[in-house]
């Protein structure tokens, strides 16, 4: 009896999409409807909380927010390269994403170790402090679950594991880091702009 | 056609084997049986609790429950239902004949559908882990007690002391992101890994409604996520997102949840309707009606679904134009699911129609699921709502909606493919017998459960006092219970006998049009030894009538 293995049976659907691009975009859509309820839920509750303190104790984190939105463009380049062959630039620029990730995250601990250890303002100080924490957090744990991806390629990529023809797999974890830094526009201006 | 020769390694028989094979399968066959399998224990379960409550509310002053008991039964009995019941035999369907009907080797992520089946079943095992630890003095256990839908504030730790509302939480929470993993595969499957000639419009109606399923389950589950997190956050971080003493609003938890629980409803009848837009056709020796006007109306309810939410709460007192929106967008889905009715009326029209058990059970639906739409309008309105919300007339319009609709889709769905899914018929008198049981004790139950709503009977109050006219109503409900137990002992009876007695298939035993017939009973780990090719919308037609093919006429 002969069989058809999924590889074989790939080659011959005409694939209008990848399913690792629909998968992801998929991913994405669920991802934008919690941030969704949460970016609500902030916007709801701006202005409501019965005692101190209030959004004007946060510092707006200019230079993170630079960084992590300057690592799309890396990113763009990264994955620009490995399609053409260019290791050498894809490897460059996949490190300078992760690093700039890293500092984006860096930033977000000081800011919540400032906010915690000197101002003595915690999740559970007042509604504000409530939102706050778990908008930002839920934010912050999905740049750390994209630097756990990150950091997997990169490691890879340093042994000479990953090659031109795994162009498409690193282009859907991209579409994944591209999101993040799209998040980060909407929970900035919400937070230190709309929210102060 | 050009085919890959691989041979595949024996199996052996032992039953260690076997346990291992299905423990870590990553076909989709075997995970959709595992998911319908793991529901129809689940179905018996909150049988079970249906019952007990029904005992308990068969006459005035009873005293066979606690109010205490009464509550965690409810609980358990409507986040069973929807959770681990409705939610895995849709997707266990849908798993096992999406690939087949479209000509796939399997889901687009085989171990991401593994995965997001085992996170669903730790779900559900979860929640009943609630009964051994989940109460407020250790050792104690209780299951939550706080409804289905768990309004706030009784969620928070002052009104819900132990560790029974944290089950439920992260029950939910766990089961939500499973559903989002297999949401995420039906989406990539369809799209991606249809055979050569199935074009989106030539695609099963079963393929097209899973996929609107798919989208729907994605932006739907994810509110639900959010609110279970936030909730964790008060519970566990003494966050006050729920708390009015600190600010928050109990109002939106209502609205988070019903943003994600009004859709739900649609998650759970549009493969349903899937079900019945397969079934009709073939039982009526015609293609489907209006196949275009089907697909429109399916995504037109899934848009529509998205913006009714607040029907569930006109009773909070929201601004009057926040009230006539949610009156006409829920009214609204009254068009689109009109066109349905009346699309596969039309199919039947002038057919020659065998009633077989799977369209009896369809007809069934037919009629029943209108009755649900129809008291669906009426509780639409938002001056009848006000009368009759958290009354027994809404227990019964959604117990119509969910048995009389979902759960009569359900076993029509299984008494269609379980020919394919395990090579046997099931028995057609014992069919029968269930269908007429069931029928009755579902109308006994559910018809007249409607009086005590408008004699203004309020749900979830687990005794009454005698003399206020709902006795009588209250009996026969109960009575009914004895009729619908008596169906599904038929029908766990009838799976069971069949599967090892019942009469062999054969591949295509209905005379059916669509791809999953094109292969044996049950099918083959690759289920199709030879890609197939469609050239219009029921490809083994044309297969079984070459000289005149449909795709003459497309």
């Amino acid at each position: 009896m002969s069989a058809v293995s999924m590889e074989l049976h790939e080659k011959m659907v005409a694939e209008t999409f990848s399913r690792g691009r629909v998968g992801m975009w998929c991913l994405i859509i669920a991802e934008s409807a919690i941030f969704a309820i949460f970016v609500a839920a902030y916007i709801f509750y701006i202005g409501k909380s019965p005692s101190g303190p209030t959004p004007q104790i946060l510092s707006v984190p200019v230079i993170t927010t630079i960084c992590l939105l300057s690592s799309s463009l890396t990113m763009h380049w990264a994955t620009a390269a490995l399609r053409k062959g260019n290791l050498l630039v894809f490897k460059l620029s996949w490190i300078t994403t992760f690093t700039l990730g890293a500092i984006f995250l860096g930033g977000t601990a000081r800011e919540w170790h400032h906010l915690i250890f000197q101002e003595g303002f915690t999740v559970n100080t007042n509604l504000f402090g409530t939102t706050f924490y778990s908008l930002i957090g839920l934010h912050a744990s999905h740049v750390a679950i994209g630097l756990v991806a990150l950091g997997t390629v990169m490691i890879l990529s340093l042994l000479g594991k990953v090659r031109a023809e795994h162009a498409e797999r690193c282009e859907v974890l991209a579409l994944y880091w591209h999101f993040v830094d799209a998040v980060w526009v909407v929970v900035f201006t919400v937070v230190y702009g709309l929210g102060r | 056609m050009a085919t890959d020769s691989i041979s595949l390694p024996l199996p052996k028989e032992s039953s260690r084997s076997v346990f291992m094979d299905w423990l870590c399968t990553v076909d989709h066959k075997k995970i959709g049986i595992m998911y319908i399998v793991y529901a129809l224990v689940f179905l018996v379960i909150m049988g079970i609790e249906a019952t007990l409550m029904r005992i308990q509310l068969s006459r005035p002053n009873n005293t066979f429950l606690s109010a205490e008991a009464f509550n965690r039964l409810f609980t358990m009995h409507g986040t069973t239902g929807v959770f681990f019941v409705a939610m895995p035999i849709l997707f266990g369907f849908g798993n096992y004949l999406v690939p087949l009907m479209i000509g796939a080797r399997d889901m687009a992520f085989p171990r991401l559908n593994a995965f997001s089946f085992w996170l669903t079943a730790f779900g559900g095992f979860l929640l009943y882990g609630s009964f051994f630890a989940g109460g407020p003095l250790s050792q104690a256990g209780s299951a939550p007690d706080v409804g289905w839908f768990a309004y706030a504030p009784l969620t928070a730790t002052a009104f819900s002391a132990g560790h029974s509302t944290d089950y439920w939480t992260i029950a939910l929470l766990v089961a939500g992101i499973g559903s989002i993993g297999g949401a995420i595969n039906f989406v990539a499957t369809i799209l991606c890994l249809r055979c050569p000639g199935m074009t989106l419009n030539r695609m099963p109606l079963l393929a097209w409604m899973n996929l609107v399923m798919g989208g729907l389950v994605l932006v739907t589950i994810s509110p639900l996520t959010a609110a279970q997190i936030m909730l964790m956050i008060d519970r566990y971080m003494s966050g006050h997102f729920f708390d009015p003493a600190a600010g928050g609003s109990v109002v939106m938890w209502m609205h988070f949840f019903w943003i994600f629980g009004h859709p739900e409803v649609y998650v759970l009848i549009i493969p349903c309707f899937a079900f019945i837009s397969e079934i009709i056709p073939v039982f009526s020796r015609k293609a489907i009606f209006g196949y275009p006007a089907m697909v429109a109306a399916t995504t037109g309810i899934g848009f529509v679904s998205l913006g009714v939410w607040a029907h569930h709460m006109f009773t909070v007192g929201m601004p009057s134009y926040g009230n006539a929106f949610f009156v006409f967008t829920t009214m609204l889905v009254a068009v689109p699911t009109g066109i349905k009715i009346f699309n596969w009326l039309a199919t039947m029209w002038g057919g020659k129609i065998r009633f077989a058990t799977p369209m009896i059970f369809c007809i069934g639906f037919l009629f029943q699921f209108l009755i649900a739409g129809l008291s669906g309008v009426m509780l639409a309105d938002a001056p009848f709502d006000w009368q009759l919300s958290n009354s027994y007339f809404v227990v019964a319009h959604f117990h119509y909606v969910i048995v009389g609709g979902i759960l009569f889709a359900i076993f029509a769905a299984f008494y269609y493919w379980f020919p394919k899914m395990t090579g046997r018929m099931l028995s057609e008198k014992l069919g029968r017998w269930h269908f007429w049981i069931f029928l009755i004790g579902f109308h006994l139950t559910f018809d007249f459960m409607h009086v005590p709503g408008l004699l203004g009977m309020p749900r979830r109050i687990y005794t009454y006092e005698p003399g206020r006219g709902w006795e009588i109503w209250n009996l026969i409900s109960s009575i009914g219970v004895i009729f619908q137990a008596a169906g599904i002992l038929i029908f766990v009876y009838n799976m069971i006998h069949s599967y090892f007695k019942g009469a062999v298939a054969g591949n295509d035993p209905w005379d059916a049009w669509t791809l999953e017939w094109a292969t044996t009973s049950p099918p083959p780990d690759y289920n199709f030894a030879v890609v197939p090719e469609v050239r219009s919308r029921r490809p083994l037609w044309d297969i079984k009538h070459p000289q005149d093919p449909d795709w003459k006429y497309e």
